[in-house]
Order: structure tokens, then C-alpha cells, then sequence
């Protein structure tokens, strides 16, 4: 049973990393996630957790610093924005391919430029292809229950794959809303003690790490890489069945928000998914089949089954905080609409751009896409490949 | 009380606005209400014009966009009025609180044709009597609570008590003075 508290989607992680206690945290300040390692400091400091710090000089080198802890065999975990996840980006590779099951939370801010601090998944979207698991929260409640599942998922013998638990940057990352925090003793219960297979540290068993892979032997790894993601979806589903039955909370691949009836649907990731509820609400007072699919997990791409769940609306606006210079969508764009034609979906769909650098997307916003829905629906998609929302002309 | 009130707050870097915000999103928490406190970021530093935002229901709060028709907009600093459309929104029925010196009639003309109800509250007086030092947050909290009438003011002071009780308990003549600071301010607002 929880505890209501309030605090802001920082605190939240900090709360949830004190929780599980992790061995090493190898960090590096960068707006706006620098509050997370002061606040682990602050513990540490206070003997709340036995956390190991490493104050680095760089992300590169917290990433490395979290790649050898956890190949040493300790829980780790560190944190990032923006620009700083792109400093990682060499390394974030290798902690995938050698099979390190350590955890970041991302606080999701727009890479340089123009120099930006605000909120877009430009960041973690751009590392959507370097093998980690990557999970995004609406709120603050959701990174906390992202956080306290993520090494139950990363860890699992059929997974050994690095964790991003991602939340928008100020948007939740600096807002104080309403929580439900758990009690420390089922959730260190739930997390549990960390017992790798295989680890550098281990006596009597000899390792290499990050060696050489000739041509004959590469792809196969990269293969069962790929495995271990598609493996993923069934760890991810058990654990938060398992999360569920503890806290009353229940999480799965995606939220659909009165989807289920729904004629004209919008699909989202993070806090503008709050904000369409809203407007997903008002909707249905005026009669629109209005519904939302919220996006919690993207990777693994749970593509097949969001096109199952969109199956039925007549229209779909797919919602990317973030510019791929694709000219073929954004990222969520690109990956959703191939899906659905996998999935021989019928619904016309378009894809929308919106909130870069923190722009701000209000309820009108979002009823101003459902109006945009109903007339495609009636007669198709007139629009370019993919359009920006708000944009100042 | 209304289904939701939204509140809009305008400082400088640096004068507490955005710790103003938080405060009272946490002292409604504490009165069983729903909150959202949340700053608005740009390029921060000491003296430039930053805003924050607070919403308190008594539903849960899913909208995470900013505050742009507000029931309340609160002003920690009045030469703000030149720079910033302070009453831009703010909704019928609605209230704007200053921080100034002078009437309210003063200010009118600064207030772009604003016709709603505006109080004001000289925050530094309240400051000087009872702290000793100029931190305009503490009264500004007291007033806009009274102003808002989101609970009554003796809970509100039982509330603050025993909150700051806990964050100063090294530095009891602290609490005195904050206490002080927050009583006054009910009574200077005007």
C-alpha cells in the first residue's frame, strides 16, 4: 500500500534510487538531471544507502566508470541529459554488446542547437539504436515505478541488457505533483539482491570483457543481442505484473486512454500524454470518439501490438517530441507507420512534430489535432509527410 | 472552493518566486489537495524576470502545459509591471496580488486595463518588522492563501508551523520570525 507524498519527478528517482540501494553511481552534473546526483550525495552523505560515488570528469568517462563497475559485478546506475548522453554515445554501445545490465535515468532535454535546456526526446531518441532498453514516463509517479522495475527487467538472465528510464526534463523532472511512494521493505524485497552469473570480480572463473570479434563470430553476437531485446517484452510484462500485484499499479508496453472505442486516436510519449487525457476528456463530453495511446515502452518497439491497439480508429496522429532530419517523420513516426502496414491497418495517419526545445503543447494544442483527425478521416491525408504543431510562421 | 485554481507567479531570478510556488503547492498537499508546482525555465540568473506555477484541485492534475488563463496571478516584484503583461488571462472572477508600497489605484495604470479585483501587500515592511531581512516569499505565501481561500488561514499557520518547525528545528529563532512574518502578512494584505 503507498504513501501519498508530493515531490517533483527528480526527488522521485532519488527516492526510488535510495530504495534500491545501488553499488557504484559514476555521474557527471548536467542540466536538467544534475539534481539527481547531488540528492544521491546527499544520502550518501547521510548513510541512507552505501552507494559508491565516482565523481567523474565527463559522460564519457561515467559511462565507462558504470560499464567496469557493473562488469565487476556491482549494481550501478548513473543519470544524464541531453548533451551529456551524447558524450556517452561511444560507450553506450559497448555497455550493450558486452551485456552489462546497468541502469541510467534519463532526464530528457533537446541536444545543442541552438543551446537549449528544455524538454525533447531528441537526446535518448538519438541512442534509440545502441541496444539499451528504453522506458518513458508520463509523470513523476511513472518514473518512480519505471525505476524500481528497471533492473528486474535489465538483469534477467534472458535480458542482460542496459536500462534507460526516461522523464521529461522540468516538465516532470522539476514539477512537484502527487505521489504514492511505497514502503522500503517489499520494494528492496521486489528489486532484490543482485547475483550475476558472470563478472570480472568472480573468483576462480577467468573472463575477458570487450574483446575482438572476427567476422566469423561479430554478427552472431549482434544477433543474439538483438534476441535478448526481442526476450525483453516478456520480462518487461511479467515484471510489471509481478510490480502490479504489490503496489496496485499497472503498467504494460503502452496506456491506451479510452482507446478502445475510439475513432480518432493520438499516439505520445511522456508528459503531453497528461495533457491529451485532458483533452481526450473534454472530447468525449462534446460526443468526439477521442482516444490516446500513450507510448511507455520503446524499446523493444512493441510495434505489432500498437497497431493491434490502433486497428480500429478511422484516424491516427502520431506525436514525436523530436526532429529526426529524416524528412520521413520523426522517430516514433517512422517506426509506428511501418508497423501498421505490417499490420494492414486501415487508418489514415499522419505524424506530428511538436514541443521542441520545451515548447509548450496545451490542451487546445491537442483539440486542434483531433479537429485535423476528423477532417483527414473524411478525406485522407492531404498533408506533407509529416508537419510541425505550434510553429510560429 | 473551485474544481481547480490555477496560479501564475512573476519574480526575478533569485527573489524566491519559484520557491513561493513550491511552498504552496506543498502546504495544499498538506491539506489533502492535489498539487502541481512547477517553474518555468529560461536562461537563469539573478534579477531577470522568471515565472512560476501552481495548480491545486481537489481531482488529480494530468495537464502539464503552462498556466496562460490563471485565477490568480501574484507579483513578487512591482517593476516587473513595466516589462511583463502581468494580468495577461487572468480569468473572470479572478485577483491579482502585488508586492508594492503603494495603492492599488497607483498601479492601475500599469495593469493594461485590467478591471478585476487587485490587492496589494508591502512585503518588505512586513519583511523588515519581523525578519529583519527582505525575503518577499514568506508574506507573499501568507497572502495569497488568504486571497485564494483555499483553506482557512489558522490551518494554514498550524500547517506552515509545524513544516518549518522540522526544516529549522537547529534554528528555533528562525521559526519566530517566519511565524511573525506569515501572521502580519494576513493582516497587511489589502
Amino acid at each position: 500500500m503507498g504513501v501519498k507524498n508530493r515531490m517533483s519527478g527528480n526527488e522521485a528517482v532519488a527516492h526510488a534510487i535510495r530504495q534500491i540501494n545501488p553499488d557504484v553511481m559514476p555521474a557527471f552534473p548536467i542540466t536538467p538531471s544534475t539534481e539527481i546526483p547531488q540528492f544521491v550525495s546527499n544520502m550518501i552523505a547521510n548513510g541512507e544507502v552505501d552507494t559508491e560515488f565516482i565523481p567523474v570528469e565527463s559522460e564519457h568517462s561515467a559511462m565507462s566508470a558504470a560499464m567496469g563497475s557493473e562488469a565487476a559485478g556491482a549494481r550501478t546506475i548513473t543519470a544524464t541529459s541531453s548533451c551529456g548522453l551524447a558524450l556517452m554515445w561511444e560507450v553506450l554501445y559497448v555497455a550493450a554488446s558486452s551485456r552489462l545490465p546497468l541502469t541510467m535515468t534519463v532526464v530528457n532535454r533537446g541536444l545543442t542547437g541552438p543551446l537549449n535546456i528544455n524538454a525533447e526526446h531528441s537526446d535518448s531518441m538519438g541512442a534509440r539504436d545502441s541496444g539499451w532498453l528504453q522506458i518513458y514516463a508520463e509523470n513523476n509517479q511513472e518514473v518512480y515505478d519505471n525505476l524500481l522495475q528497471a533492473y528486474r527487467i535489465a538483469e534477467h538472465k534472458d535480458v542482460l541488457l542496459p536500462i534507460m528510464i526516461c522523464q521529461d526534463g522540468f516538465i516532470t523532472s522539476h514539477a512537484v505533483e502527487n505521489i504514492e511512494l511505497e514502503e522500503d521493505e517489499p520494494i528492496k524485497a521486489f528489486v532484490g539482491k543482485y547475483e550475476p552469473e558472470h563478472y570480472l570480480l568472480k573468483a576462480g572463473e577467468t573472463m575477458a570483457m570487450g574483446p575482438y570479434a572476427t567476422s566469423p563470430y561479430c554478427m552472431e553476437a549482434k544477433r543474439a543481442q538483438a534476441q535478448a531485446m526481442m526476450n525483453a517484452k516478456k520480462v518487461i510484462l511479467d515484471v510489471a505484473e509481478e510490480y502490479a500485484a504489490i503496489t496496485g499499479r499497472k503498467y504494460g508496453f503502452f496506456e491506451e486512454y479510452r482507446l478502445k472505442d475510439a475513432a480518432f486516436a493520438l499516439v505520445a510519449i511522456g508528459s503531453a500524454c497528461g495533457t491529451i487525457k485532458d483533452a481526450v476528456d473534454d472530447l468525449r463530453k462534446h460526443g468526439v470518439k477521442a482516444g490516446l495511446l500513450k507510448v511507455r515502452v520503446f524499446r523493444p518497439f512493441p510495434g505489432e501490438e500498437m497497431a493491434r491497439a490502433l486497428s480500429h480508429v478511422k484516424a491516427v496522429a502520431i506525436m514525436d517530441r523530436c526532429e529526426s532530419y529524416s524528412c520521413n517523420g520523426g522517430p516514433l513516426g517512422s517506426e509506428l507507420m511501418a508497423a501498421m502496414y505490417r499490420n494492414k491497418n486501415k487508418a489514415e495517419a499522419i505524424n506530428i512534430v511538436y514541443g521542441l526545445s520545451g515548447r509548450d503543447i496545451t490542451v487546445n494544442d491537442v483539440k486542434d489535432v483531433f479537429e485535423r483527425l476528423k477532417t483527414i478521416a473524411q478525406e485522407g491525408v492531404k498533408d506533407t509527410q509529416y508537419t510541425y504543431l505550434g510553429l510560429r510562421e | 472552493m473551485n474544481e481547480l485554481i490555477e496560479i501564475r507567479w512573476h519574480g526575478r531570478g533569485g527573489q524566491g518566486a519559484k520557491t513561493a510556488a513550491l511552498l504552496l503547492a506543498d502546504v495544499a498537499f498538506k491539506i489533502g489537495k492535489h498539487v502541481q508546482g512547477f517553474p518555468e525555465y529560461g536562461p537563469e540568473r539573478m534579477g531577470a524576470p522568471i515565472t512560476a506555477y501552481d495548480r491545486i484541485s481537489d481531482n488529480q492534475i494530468r495537464v502539464h502545459s503552462n498556466i496562460y488563463e490563471p485565477n490568480f496571478v501574484v507579483v513578487v516584484d512591482e517593476t516587473l509591471l513595466h516589462s511583463v503583461d502581468v494580468t495577461k488571462g487572468i480569468k473572470q472572477g479572478g485577483a491579482i496580488l502585488i508586492n508594492t508600497e503603494r495603492k492599488s489605484e497607483e498601479l492601475m495604470p500599469y495593469l493594461n486595463g485590467y478591471k478585476g479585483r487587485v490587492y496589494t501587500i508591502n512585503a518588505r515592511e512586513v519583511c523588515m518588522k519581523t525578519l529583519g531581512k527582505y525575503f518577499p516569499n514568506t508574506p507573499m505565501l501568507a497572502a495569497i492563501v488568504k486571497i485564494t481561500g483555499m483553506m482557512d488561514t489558522e490551518q494554514f499557520l498550524n500547517e506552515m508551523e509545524n513544516s518549518l518547525k522540522h526544516k529549522f528545528a537547529k534554528k528555533p529563532e528562525v521559526l519566530d520570525g517566519n511565524m511573525k512574518a506569515l501572521k502580519l502578512a494576513l493582516e497587511e494584505v489589502h
